[in-house]
């Protein structure tokens, strides 16, 4: 039997966060119990300690973030999971992590909100708060899976770039894509691209050493502790050397770097998929060329499990004559500005970029800014506590909508 | 002091029908303490078992006011309910007299609304506060708490070849809550309804905060017969690993001291959480247990003195 047969394997969203995790070099968890997310932490009490990790389970969510952060700061990939309610809480501390520049992977199973909602029936909701959930400006990554193969890839990138980049991650999954169960085949541990997170350059004690003196990609080399090294780690704004300023130009430059370190690599971070057709081979991370042929187009936008929909319904489109094409974010953000721009280049102007996601819009936002008034956009979505049917999807493309 | 058949008789503030699983100690032990209250009662509810199986849109099984925020703050809602009570009494705008019943489950109370309700002890609210202690988060898939006994196999303390279930002892709340300096806090078992219900009585007039920490056995988390349920929480009592005592003012008061002590194995062999601890590998973890109870009943009795 060969290695790859060996990991191929029928398993849900919530397994492969956790293998992925795991395959990422995450040793890590504190976290608390919440539906739909529940199953992460439960793999991962059980496997973490066959591997040299540590699980904790916290008493709250609050608790969770802050020992993710803790641990973090000792040198290991930690991660937390969890849904709504939970990521709520957390806000504070993926601020301080934000500041303080602690990788850290916070998976959010998205349930229908606000407050308790829905539990746990589905819903995108969380999509703005993934971005813009704690205060202030601030830099950070999120992925958004469609299946569950891609869950495991994107707990990976997840987990990268925050090492990279020394930036929260959020996961941003959903309870469908969470419940959701598929064959899939993972790849070889051993071939995967794994990063981690720059090592200072100085040894312990160094009269020279500044922790938060940023290469030239603007990341510090991160230090970790019980190694000999000392330095102070805060929220507040700070020097170089980790204190406390009120100097508003050195608080204002930490402010821009810290969202210009993850600009630098937009372009690699923030990937989409174009779907064609319903072959293996229609789809690629460009729309193919000459498309579409006639001025009445439709791109369709979306993420996630409703992306999932989305291309089901235009399969259903274009079986039915009309041109329509899936445009799907599986980064969130930095946001794919790129791909919208292409997008309503290639639908204007008789076309037009119909956003569907499941809530009452929230990424059609976004799409909106990055189309700048190129193409018409438009929004369709609700939050039911169902997946929105592909047939619902296939009468919006090209019919112009209710809303219209 | 009713009689169980006039207790069963009289209307109940928590109707049948809900959606609580068969064999759940939580519905009873809320039967009890609303079976006292003589005055029209608020209740509100953590998230939780509880919480979710009672109020299914479009039914109730509440005969009461009832609110429901989220998971960490029952007992901080109900601050803010009995203090709108009390101003608008001042106005004039409200008469007559309320109880106010904060309801929390374990986790809901042990871990994420300590805060809350450590908070609500300390203002001095007028308000009882029921924790409904099943020793783990059942409602998502039985995860461990700090209620969880040491020794219970759960989904994120599970047993096997490299663990034993949880390694920590269970949290001593009501100590935590007694040295808030409350009125009222007791510690109760649906066994001993008649017992318990004195100490619900006593709760709902103390005229301060008042703790009641119940213990409300799960079928699915604890593995076991759903007839058995109160049989098991009579164990629980006979082999003094849930002792029933009451702190007031202050003063500490066992309130029901078993004739014959039983051995702690009697209470854990009939669940399934405990069964790898019958294993010969961790037949010492047993001892531990036993061991660990009788500390604790001993401390317990030289806290309250000798039978008086």
């Amino acid at each position: 039997m060969s290695r790859i047969s060996e990991r191929q394997i029928l398993m849900q969203g919530n397994e492969a966060c956790a293998k992925g995790a795991i395959d990422a070099g995450v040793r890590f968890f504190a976290g608390y119990p919440i539906t739909p997310s529940s199953e992460i932490a439960e793999i991962l009490a059980h496997d973490l300690p066959s591997v040299g990790g540590k699980f904790i389970q916290m008493e709250d969510e609050i608790g969770s973030m802050a020992a993710v952060i803790g641990a973090s700061l000792t040198g290991v990939k930690a991660m937390t999971a969890t849904s709504g309610p939970g990521f709520s809480l957390k806000q504070e501390n993926i601020g301080y992590a934000a500041m303080a520049e602690v990788p850290c992977l916070i998976v959010l199973v998205q349930r229908a909100g606000p407050s308790t909602g829905l539990p746990t029936s589905p819903a995108q909701g969380d999509a703005m708060q993934a971005r813009w959930g704690t205060h202030g400006d601030h830099p950070v990554i999120v992925m958004a899976p469609a299946s569950v193969r891609e869950t495991y890839d994107l707990t990976l990138a997840c987990v990268n770039w925050s090492e990279i980049l020394r930036v929260p991650a959020i996961l941003l999954m959903d309870e469908v894509v969470a419940h959701m169960r598929e064959n899939v085949t993972l790849p070889d541990p051993r071939e995967l691209d794994i990063h981690d997170r720059p090592g200072p350059t100085l040894p312990p004690g160094h009269p020279d050493f500044r922790p938060y003196l940023p290469g030239p990609d603007d990341v510090p080399p991160m230090a970790p502790f019980g190694q000999g090294y000392r330095y102070h780690v805060t929220g507040l704004h700070h020097d170089e050397r980790g204190y406390p300023v009120h100097d508003g130009a050195v608080a204002g430059e930490l402010g821009r770097r810290l969202l210009r370190k993850l600009e630098r690599r937009e372009a690699d971070i923030a990937r989409v998929e174009w779907v064609w057709g319903p072959g293996r081979g229609d789809r690629g991370p460009r729309p193919p060329d000459g498309w579409p042929s006639g001025r009445d187009a439709t791109v369709v936008v979306s993420f996630g499990s409703t992306a999932r929909s989305a291309e089901a319904a235009c399969d259903l489109a274009r079986s039915q004559g009309r041109e329509a094409i899936l445009l799907r974010l599986v980064t969130l953000w930095p946001f794919p500005d790129a791909a919208i721009v292409e997008a309503a280049r290639k639908v204007a102007p008789g076309g037009e970029i119909l956003v569907v996601e499941m809530n009452f819009g929230q990424v059609v936002r976004e799409v909106a800014r990055a189309a700048a008034g190129q193409a018409r956009v438009r929004h369709f979505g609700y939050v039911s506590g169902q997946l929105i049917p592909p047939d619902e999807i296939a009468r919006e493309i090209g019919g112009r909508g209710r809303t219209g | 002091m009713a009689s169980l058949r006039e207790m069963a008789a009289a209307p109940q503030l928590f109707a049948p029908g809900h959606r609580m699983c068969a064999g759940c100690g939580a519905p009873v032990v809320m039967r009890q303490v609303l079976s006292v209250a003589k005055k029209p009662v608020v209740v509100s509810c953590a998230t939780g078992c509880l919480e979710v199986a009672t109020t299914i849109y479009p039914y109730t099984a509440w005969r009461c006011s009832f609110i429901h925020n989220a998971f960490e703050n029952s007992a901080a809602t109900m601050s803010g309910v009995e203090a709108a009570y009390r101003s608008l009494k001042r106005q004039g705008k409200l008469k007559g007299e309320m109880l106010f019943l904060a309801v929390g489950g374990d986790g809901g109370t042990y871990d994420i609304g300590l805060q809350s309700l450590s908070g609500m002890l300390e203002r001095g609210h007028r308000v009882v506060y029921l924790c409904y202690d099943n020793g783990a988060y059942m409602n998502t898939g039985i995860q461990r708490s700090s209620a969880t006994p040491r020794g219970a196999d759960t989904t994120t303390t599970p047993a096997g070849t490299e663990s034993a279930g949880k390694r920590q002892p269970r949290k001593d709340l009501l100590a935590i809550v007694a040295a808030h300096h409350i009125p009222y806090a007791a510690q109760g078992s649906p066994s001993h309804w008649r017992d318990l219900t004195r100490k619900a009585e006593k709760a709902f007039e103390a005229g301060g905060p008042a703790f009641l920490n119940l213990l409300a056995p799960c079928p699915r988390g604890w593995r076991y017969d759903t007839a058995q349920t109160i049989e098991l929480t009579r164990l629980a009592v006979e082999t003094c690993f849930w002792p029933l005592l009451e702190i007031e003012h202050g003063r500490c008061k066992i309130t029901y001291r078993p004739k014959q002590k039983k051995p702690l194995t009697d209470f854990l062999k009939a669940q399934g959480r405990f069964k790898h601890l019958f294993k010969d590998e961790n037949k010492h973890l047993l001892e531990e247990l036993q061991n660990e109870v009788d500390d604790n009943w001993k401390d317990l009795e030289s806290r309250c003195g000798e039978p008086g």
